[in-house]
């Protein structure tokens, strides 16, 4: 089973899709290398969070992702 | 104690929520409300939300326990749409029920701010050119840091 990567709001603009999927295991330099252009800059930004299976990882750096997990990549909130 | 969350992808009317939410507290002092609406901006033709299911509604089911603890509330009530909504459609309402009206009028206060600031719901504006995403809000972050 592969790993699902969900974008979310102008994440999901930025890759041309909501999710999309990879092979695992999966780390944060394995996700950058799968996130081009402007959509990884956007990842790196300090105020993007990382989530795997609906938990916040507290270090978006110590990702470590196994087969059939779910990792989101979550953009600051609208607020306003 | 009594929490009533929900994520509605149609839209509601809020006085079908409320006066049921009433009822199931008998005995309470005071019972505060808040509806958010979609407003009427120059230009803006629909507004969408975002959310993700794994999160989004979790994350607003303990925010009610957060506020329900702090402020002592007998219940909590708190539905919010997602997807498209046009100007004027109820977009949030929360309403607090408890033994004396200033808790029930902070718990509101208080759920507002953190719905708006610090739950996964992200926010595009349909205009005449398209649609475009809004950015947070240095206000956001000052609105929050009042309950810290």
């Amino acid at each position: 089973m592969p790993i699902t990567v969900v974008f979310l709001g102008k994440l999901a603009d930025l890759a041309g899709t909501p999710e999309k999927e990879v092979e695992a295991p999966l780390d944060w330099e394995g996700l950058l290398d799968e996130l081009q252009g402007p959509l990884g800059d956007a990842a790196m930004a300090d105020r993007t969070r990382v989530a795997v299976n609906g938990e916040l990882l507290a270090d978006k750096t110590a990702l470590s992702a196994q087969d059939g997990d779910e990792v989101a990549l979550l953009p600051p909130v609208s607020g306003g | 104690m009594a929490r009533f969350v929900e994520l509605l992808t149609e839209p509601f009317n809020p006085g079908q929520f409320v006066g049921p939410f009433t009822n199931a507290h008998p005995g309470l002092g005071g019972v505060c409300t808040f509806v958010g609406e979609v407003r009427c901006d120059a230009g803006v033709e629909a507004l969408e939300l975002i959310h993700y299911e794994r999160m989004t509604l979790k994350g607003m089911q303990e925010l009610a326990d957060t506020a329900i603890a702090r402020f002592d509330l007998m219940g909590l009530l708190v539905v919010h749409r997602t997807g498209v909504m046009r100007v004027g459609e109820p977009i949030v309402l929360v309403s607090a029920a408890a033994k004396h009206r200033r808790e029930a009028i902070e718990a509101v206060d208080f759920a507002m701010d953190h719905l708006k600031s610090d739950s996964w719901f992200w926010k595009r504006e349909k205009r005449a050119d398209g649609w475009h995403w809004i950015e947070p809000r240095e206000r956001d972050h000052s609105d929050l840091a009042r309950w810290a």
